[in-house]
């Protein structure tokens, strides 16, 4: 079957905007994606039709939106391939999730001397939490080094797991670089020392069919943003038993069975994690994106994203003084390059006025900017709804502008 | 191809970025202040050399997109002569030019400098332009900890 190209795009009203008077050519799609017209109706209809608080009431709406809100609980289940809907907590997001398992799992787990292992290219979500709780526990952060393709380095990192090691946390795909980690590796690894793994999943989850089941990682988190869901969703899946034998994150409303002035008691799975009125209509937007890619299926996403680097990548490297960062053998949609005496802020705001959106910054990675002695780097990253002819608009202006500065 | 940005790219830009005027450390400078905008990576060290009131010379050092280099380099050009009370002048009417309203401006007030006004249409860029200023206004009351202006 040829893939949809021209229904999708059809499916994403914003992609017929003009910006600054030129068709929009979106490519920031790593920062966050664009949504399908069936995620914007789900919140429309929600409000016009079935909304009221998840879990409380016996009215109808409330009945409603709970059934809807659990739906989607099933539908990220089997999007996963997770064992049971216990085991997807509905958060923020990404960065949201991390911390939850830093202040839970990792306040009960990790003690003074114990280790914690990451890799040189994390984003700043999957470092900050663990530094503070490293700091606060008296563990230590060891970091898996990496080539200059931005490779993580397989004997390195094993020669860092050893008997004090209490939590592997690698990102899936890296944001910055585009790097798709050996993840399958990396948690045999572990797994043979009992090591628990947890995968940052934010890039990987929106380009590549993910079995959290096959993959048997311990715990995987994303946001919903960058799956063409809202903003202020985002999934906490962890095993089962991990997650009942972790304390609560936060206190509050529906994470309780019982209260009283002396004593409260916890409700079970998901519920113990999610204190307070969660995002609801987010989180029905979520299940809606869901069923959106669902229809087109993530092996045919995938399959057309691996086109676009591929066609991206072969032009780019045909522009003199463009240096692409990050040439993993592995890569998913994305291509941070830099060009010579051309600041990423300025190749930014000239592509803008061209209509092109891309990144210019450090992608929240200054280590990988540091790794590479960069200051910045501009990035373009693809989705489903992207075309070899945007690419082609991006190319030109990239031409375009290297002229301009002389 | 880039009508739309002539305003923000003029060719004295251009001009100032592939070639920065007074771009080399200074010896025997009496003041020197870092200026580093983490965000974007824009990165520069400013030295200035005093005679009482008078700025005698100024210099940089650092990295950056193509506004803050030429916004530093034209202003280590336009300053030098200038008492400290004259460059501070220029500060608070540079900072008006790229953040005020258009029409208040006074470019001709600010001579040369006029050419980065047309930063205040694009709201993203205007801590490129204005980076190199505060660092200025923090070296001129000799405070010594790093600027920012995102």
């Amino acid at each position: 079957m040829t893939y949809p190209i021209e229904k999708i795009r059809a499916d994403f009203p914003i992609l017929n905007e003009k910006i600054r008077n030129k068709p929009l050519v979106y490519l920031d799609n790593a920062a966050s994606c664009q949504k399908p017209q069936a995620v914007i109706d789900s919140l429309v209809h929600l409000y016009s039709h079935d909304y009221a608080n998840v879990h409380r009431g016996v009215h109808t709406l409330s009945v409603r939106s709970t059934d809807l809100f659990e739906a989607a609980r099933e539908k990220v289940k089997s999007f996963i391939n997770a064992q049971s809907e216990k085991e997807i907590i509905f958060v923020r997001g990404t960065t949201d999730a991390i911390n939850l398992i830093a202040q839970t799992y990792g306040k009960a787990n990790i003690h003074a001397g114990d280790e914690i292992i990451i890799t040189a290219m994390e984003h700043h979500s999957n470092i900050v939490p663990w530094q503070m709780l490293c700091e606060e526990k008296g563990a230590i952060l060891k970091v898996a080094p990496m080539n200059l393709a931005g490779e993580l380095l397989m004997p390195e990192f094993e020669a860092l797991l050893n008997a004090k090691t209490k939590l592997v946390t690698v990102v899936h795909m890296s944001n910055a670089l585009g790097t798709i980690n050996p993840v399958e590796k990396i948690i045999e690894l572990a797994h043979a020392q009992n090591i628990p793994v947890l995968l940052d999943g934010a890039q990987a989850i929106p380009h590549m069919p993910v079995d959290v089941q096959a993959l048997d990682c311990d715990f995987y988190v994303f946001s919903g943003h960058k799956l063409y869901a809202p903003t202020g969703v985002g999934v906490l899946y962890g095993k089962q038993a991990l997650l009942e034998a972790m304390p609560p994150y936060q206190g509050g409303g529906d994470m309780i069975r019982t209260v009283t002035f002396e004593k409260s008691t916890y409700a079970g799975l998901p519920h113990k994690f999610e204190a307070g009125t969660p995002s609801i209509a987010e989180v029905i937007g979520l299940g809606a994106a869901i069923d959106y890619l669902n229809s087109i299926g993530m092996e045919a996403i995938a399959a057309h994203e691996a086109e676009l680097l591929a066609y991206a990548t072969e032009q780019a490297l045909q522009i003199d003084g463009l240096k692409i960062i990050g040439e993993a053998k592995e890569k998913g949609g994305i291509l941070s390059f830099t060009l010579h005496k051309i600041h990423p802020h300025d190749i930014g705001t000239m592509l803008d006025s061209l209509g092109i959106a891309i990144r210019a910054g450090h992608h929240c990675a200054m280590p990988v900017m540091d790794f590479y002695k960069v200051p910045a780097t501009a990035r373009a990253s693809f989705a489903m709804y992207n075309t070899k002819a945007e690419i082609d608009v991006l190319m030109s202006g990239i031409r375009n502008l290297i002229e301009m500065f002389g | 191809m880039f009508e739309d940005l002539r305003d923000l790219y003029q060719e004295v830009i251009f001009d100032h970025n592939r070639n920065p005027r007074n771009f080399h450390v200074m010896e025997n400078y009496d003041r020197m202040v870092e200026g580093f905008n983490p965000l974007c990576g824009d990165r520069l060290t400013l030295f200035l050399k005093l005679d009482g009131e008078t700025i005698t010379d100024a210099s940089f050092q650092g990295s950056g997109c193509a506004i803050s280099t030429a916004s530093v380099s034209l202003m280590t050009e336009i300053i030098k002569g200038k008492t400290q009370a004259e460059a501070e002048e220029l500060f608070h009417t540079f900072h008006k030019i790229t953040t005020g309203k258009s029409e208040d401006l006074q470019l001709e007030a600010v001579g040369k400098l006029a050419v980065l006004a047309g930063v205040r249409e694009y709201p993203a860029r205007v801590k490129c332009a204005t980076l190199a200023w505060h660092t200025l206004d923090a070296a001129l009351k000799n405070e010594q900890q790093s600027i920012s202006t995102e």
